[in-house]
């Protein structure tokens, strides 16, 4: 790790402010940002930490949404969102161990939209609305492929907002040495279709799997799916699985939520 | 009624204490006034010629107190293996220099070509990023087959091939064993890869080398496993320091697993540093170089024939290895794929025919070497598979299979035909001792039970026998070791009645500060809390060989047992002057001296003060003082032995698998500290059934390890586990040590992979796969998914 500035803004104004120097990044729960940082592969002059932003905080649902502050851990949200959205609080409440779920955030996951993460799952999933400091992104617009977002230079992400679905439900298989998401498929039933997002799977990131989606609009079943398959072409292959395995996974994992959500 | 001391007793690990509070020293947390910071540039490249390095920039950078290469130790020794091997055709195995740093060439991701020394390592870190060095990656070689096909690409230039050694075990077997396959009514043959894995001790290694220019001696405190064998190469062979000018200092140590037993290059920089420097110099490896440059283990391609009868009597076991030696001979990488595993190759098995051989090969990678079990797994894992294989394709129950062709206990001591010889065992008490602790007379029901939840339940057996204690000097001497293996041992009982014990293994993990005073306590009738261990100093203690192959009890324990003895001797002989009779007339029992038929006692407290007061001592006949030193070299090595089942479900879906149960029940002689043999078990069936279902080492096919941290690298985790089931209760005792102990501190890690792989084939071909009847370690959804559905 090379040195570094720290500064803990209070606001979201004085945040923004302070990231307008292009050598300062934002710092939420530092669980991805300051593992690189120590290998050296990432080296900004200043952090600009958004843990003391009291407007990025909390977790709330009203008139069948539920909006998470970007600062909000992974087991706060685990806690916080169970009674209004327990599909998205296990998938929370899954993420790493005890220690990441303590420090890593919604804000920096969504941010850093890591293909083997879980939280883009729900939120494409969802069809959730990315909040930053200057506008509101549709989750459909908003991940641009592997550790891409349409999140511009400077701008932070201080809300996601998640309308309930009527079911839902989150598969993991994990990658055995990390655990993120070799597979995880996100799915949810809305009074006007069901929404299918994968993650760990492709070479693009985060995805929707609109065959799938089409069919379980119709019949929201595991039988829907049968006939069905991805295509593994765009999928990732590596050590811990081909994309001919990882297409499977999809499949099997979107069945194993739909009977899940019930 | 379990004892509450002694031997046999559950004695709490006393060394726990220390470790779980933080109050542990190990070697990064020793600060010596005046310490500097080393950091090491490595190669980004597999297989590359140094065309230049300059050091110009580095060397002017903040806090930079030096800057080494390979240049600096062109003239010292190299590191060098400790057996040497001979090939079938009796020339000497290929011995290439591994230098300091590298030089000429750098030979694997991770070689270090330079270091810089400077205040802080921060510094050290930043001057490293500056060196300039010009390296021309050349192909690397990694595959073994083509390692050994094309003589146009190699590691050593200057050895003209890459092969180390083709060796043949025992090359008068080879004819008979041939002709035995031939003719055979039935022959199983097995193609397998035993997986490479990086040992992964929770503490990294890290060294320090201190420099004293008023005496001209030095310091080196350093995570070993054995401090002796390090000074014994620093002195003899690297850097030829003399061995009484260099004291090496292993503290606590945060586990090896084998990767801590040899010197490394940075041990050797540390000490050159500190001397040049006259400051200390510390250097603690990252995660990263842990993974870069920790010696790996196993790593062997393997191809194994079981010839037999129709009925399945064994006729004949043949088998031909390709073991991984990685870009550098590491101290014992020429012992571990042929003494610690050809000699094995017969297994629990009366077999006539047995021949191995072994071609080990130098690749571009990290040097390979002995990791928990050391060749023993190898040749646990290759025999028990192919004899499961067999079973199945004769239609015999895995079982009886076993049993018809286990060594009978009226059959020792057995000399096998790859020249061993067991001494004690019976291997049908550990199989029914498996079968009633694992209730396999339930397992169809269970697996019922499972397929009505669409789980294919699978049932695996392995059985095994390891040779440890790893010693005789004379046994090991023919075999090519080039050092003897015994060890040694020093009571030194205080004026004030408690005891000193300076022992020749390293305990770094193991429990020895608890289990040696058990011992010796129970010999002197004592309390546990009397005696304490002192060890891992050169200082210190008198000698020792190291902490490994199990070794510790049957050598390191049996050379206590005598030194205690000579101390009984000797304080019997004060006892008498103490109580006017002769020395043949006192009994000492329980802590107390007595003179045979006379009421006349002296406690050992008393003894122990007079031996420090010798006012009234006839000295011509007894001299002051209560210490004595022993060595023990024993006359075999010992053969633990065990049967071990394993319970799976796979699901047929996704290829995952999940372990359900695990039943050990092993023959380790006699117990000293149950609680410790069960901890020592467990922790050696996490690691095989982690070799088994989750570790694996990949090097891309430019020599870049893909699996370099723990986001690849799967290390096993408690809930990949059941509760496992340990068993020591059948007990053969070792004939030839004092204590009748056989070593327990690897049977886990080999005596387990098998039974793991035996246990997903089983489930898959009762799922109606048979025609799949192998799937290469490590068995991970993916590779099950996709021999499934092959
Ligand atoms: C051991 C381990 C296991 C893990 N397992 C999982 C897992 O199973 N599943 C999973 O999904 N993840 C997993 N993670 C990742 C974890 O969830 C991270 O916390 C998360 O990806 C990043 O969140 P953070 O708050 O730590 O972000 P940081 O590391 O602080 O930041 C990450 C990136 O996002 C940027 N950023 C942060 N906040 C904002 C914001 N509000 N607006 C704009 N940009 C921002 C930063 O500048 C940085 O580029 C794991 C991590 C570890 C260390």
């Amino acid at each position: 790790m090379y040195n570094f500035e720290l500064v803990k803004p209070k606001t979201i104004d004085e945040a923004v402010a302070a990231l307008a120097d292009e050598e300062a990044q934002a710092l939420s729960g530092g669980q991805t940002l300051l593992p690189t940082m120590k290998q050296r592969l990432a080296a900004p002059d200043r952090l600009v930490s958004l843990a003391n932003i009291a407007e990025l905080q909390g977790v709330s649902a009203t008139g069948g949404v539920v909006t998470i502050g970007a600062a909000a851990t992974h087991a706060t949200v685990a806690e916080k969102a169970a009674s209004a959205y327990p599909a998205l609080a296990a998938l929370a409440g899954h993420i790493g161990d005890p220690a990441v779920r303590n420090r890593g955030t919604i804000g920096g996951s969504v941010a850093n939209n890591d293909p083997s993460a879980c939280y883009p799952a729900a939120v494409l999933g969802s069809g959730a609305t990315i909040v930053t400091n200057a506008r509101e992104i549709a989750a459909d617009d908003f991940f641009e492929g592997m550790f891409s977002t349409a999140l511009d230079e400077g701008e932070i992400i201080t809300a996601v907002k998640f309308p309930v679905p009527e079911a839902a439900n989150y598969r993991k298989f994990i990658q055995p040495a990390s655990r993120f998401a070799l597979v995880g498929v996100f799915v949810a039933r809305f009074a006007d279709g069901v929404r299918v997002a994968v993650t760990g799977a492709s070479n693009d990131g985060v995805f929707r799997w609109s065959e799938a989606e089409k069919a379980l609009s119709g019949d929201f079943s595991a039988a829907a799916l049968e006939g069905l398959s991805v295509a593994s072409d765009d999928m990732i292959s590596d050590i811990h699985g081909t994309a001919e395995y990882r297409a499977h996974l999809v499949k099997v994992l979107t069945a194993r939520a739909v009977k899940a959500a019930g | 009624m379990p004892k509450d001391g002694g031997i046999g007793a559950r004695s709490k690990r006393r060394e726990d204490v220390r470790f779980l509070t933080g109050r542990g020293k190990y070697t990064d947390d020793i600060q010596l006034p005046g310490q500097t910071y080393a950091c090491f540039a490595r190669s980004q490249v597999a297989n590359g010629r140094i065309a230049g390095i300059d050091t110009t920039a580095a060397e002017k950078m903040p806090g930079v107190l030096a800057v080494f290469t390979g240049e600096d130790f062109k003239d010292v020794g190299g590191n060098p293996a400790g057996w040497l091997i001979n090939s079938r055709d009796g020339t000497p195995m290929k011995e290439p220099k591994r230098p300091v740093l590298a030089h000429g060439k750098v030979r694997h991701v991770g070689d270090a070509y330079a270091a810089v020394v400077a205040e802080t390592y921060e510094q050290a870190r930043d001057a490293v990023d500056a060196i300039e060095a010009e390296i021309e990656e050349l192909p690397a070689v990694i595959d073994m087959a083509s390692a050994l096909a094309n003589s146009d690409n190699l590691v050593h230039d200057e050895i003209g091939t890459n092969q180390c050694f083709d060796w043949g075990w025992i090359e008068d077997n080879r004819e008979a064993t041939d002709a035995a396959i031939k003719s055979a009514p039935h022959v199983t043959t097995l193609h397998l890869v035993n997986n490479r894995l990086v040992p992964n001790a929770m503490e990294p290694r890290s060294s320090t080398g201190s420099y004293d220019p008023g005496t001209g001696e030095y310091e080196l405190r350093t995570t070993s496993q054995n401090p002796h064998l390090t000074r014994l190469l620093i002195s003899a062979f690297v850097l030829g320091i003399p061995e009484n000018k260099l004291t090496v200092i292993a503290p606590d140590v945060g586990g090896g697993f084998g990767s801590k037993i040899y010197h490394y290059g940075e041990e050797a920089l540390v000490l050159a540093a500190a001397k040049r420097l006259g400051r200390p110099v510390r250097w603690t490896a990252t995660r990263t170089e842990a993974f870069l440059t920790d010696a790996h283990g196993r790593d062997h391609v393997t191809k194994i024939e079981l010839a037999t009868e129709k009925d399945g009597k064994f006729i004949a076991i043949r088998t031909e290895t390709m073991a991984n030696v990685g870009a550098y001979l590491s101290n014992f990488s020429t012992a571990t794929p042929t003494f610690l595993h050809g000699t094995l190759m017969a297994g629990v098995y009366s077999v006539p025919n047995v021949y191995v051989n072994v071609k080990a090969v130098f690749t571009n990678t990290a040097p390979v070497d002995a990791y928990r079990g050391a060749g023993r797994p190898e040749a646990t894992y290759s025999i028990e598979r192919v004899v499961d294989k067999c079973a199945r394709e004769l239609g015999i129950d895995p079982i009886e299979l076993r049993r018809k062709n286990f060594i009978k206990p009226d059959m020792y001591p057995y000399t096998t035909p790859v020249a061993l010889q067991y001494d004690s065992g019976n291997y049908d008490a550990l199989v029914d001792k498996m079968e009633e602790r694992g209730d396999l007379a339930g397992f169809e029901a269970r697996a019922a039970e499972s397929k009505s939840r669409g789980k294919l339940r699978g049932l695996g057996i392995s059985t095994y026998i390891e040779a440890c204690g790893i010693a005789p000097s004379n046994l090991v001497g023919q075999l090519g070791s080039r050092v003897g293996l015994y060890d040694a041992a020093t009571v030194r009982v205080n004026a004030t009645g408690n005891l000193s014990v300076m022992v020749g293994a390293h305990s770094h993990g193991q429990g020895h500060e608890t289990v040696f005073p058990q011992i010796v306590a129970d010999m002197l009738g004592i309390d546990e809390s009397m005696i304490e261990i002192v060890h891992g100093d050169t200082s210190k203690i008198p000698f020792g060989m190291g902490t490994y192959g199990s070794r510790s009890l049957a050598v390191c324990g049996s050379a206590v047992v005598k030194a205690t003895e000579k101390v009984i001797t000797k304080a019997k002989l004060i006892a008498a002057h103490m109580l006017e009779a002769p020395g043949e007339e006192v009994e000492f029992e329980d802590g107390i001296f007595s003179i045979k038929g006379t009421n006349k006692t002296v406690p050992w407290g008393d003894v122990a003060l007079k031996a420090y007061i010798p006012h009234d001592f006839p000295l011509e006949n007894l001299e002051p003082g209560l210490e004595e030193t022993a060595f023990y070299d024993p006359a075999n090595f010992t053969y633990p032995s065990g049967a071990y089942a394993c319970e799976v479900e796979v699901d047929p879906d996704t290829g995952e698998v999940d372990v359900l149960s695990f039943v050990a029940a092993d023959d380790f002689g006699n117990v000293m500290n149950p609680m410790i043999v069960e901890g020592q078990v467990q922790g050696g069936l996490a690691q095989g059934i982690g070799q088994a279902m989750l570790e694996n080492t990949t090097y891309d096919e430019n020599g870049q390890l893909l699996s370099a941290s723990y986001m690849d690298y799967t290390m096993p985790r408690a809930d990949d586990f059941p509760m496992f089931t340990v068993d020591h209760s059948s007990v053969t005792p070792c004939t030839h040590n004092p204590l009748g102990v056989k070593g327990c501190g690897e049977a886990g890690a080999i005596g387990s992979p098998a039974a793991v792989v035996n246990a997903v084939i089983d489930a898959i071909q009762r799922g109606g796969k048979s025609d799949l009847t192998h799937i290469d370690m490590p068995l991970t959804p993916a590779r099950v998914w996709a021999a499934m559905n092959a």
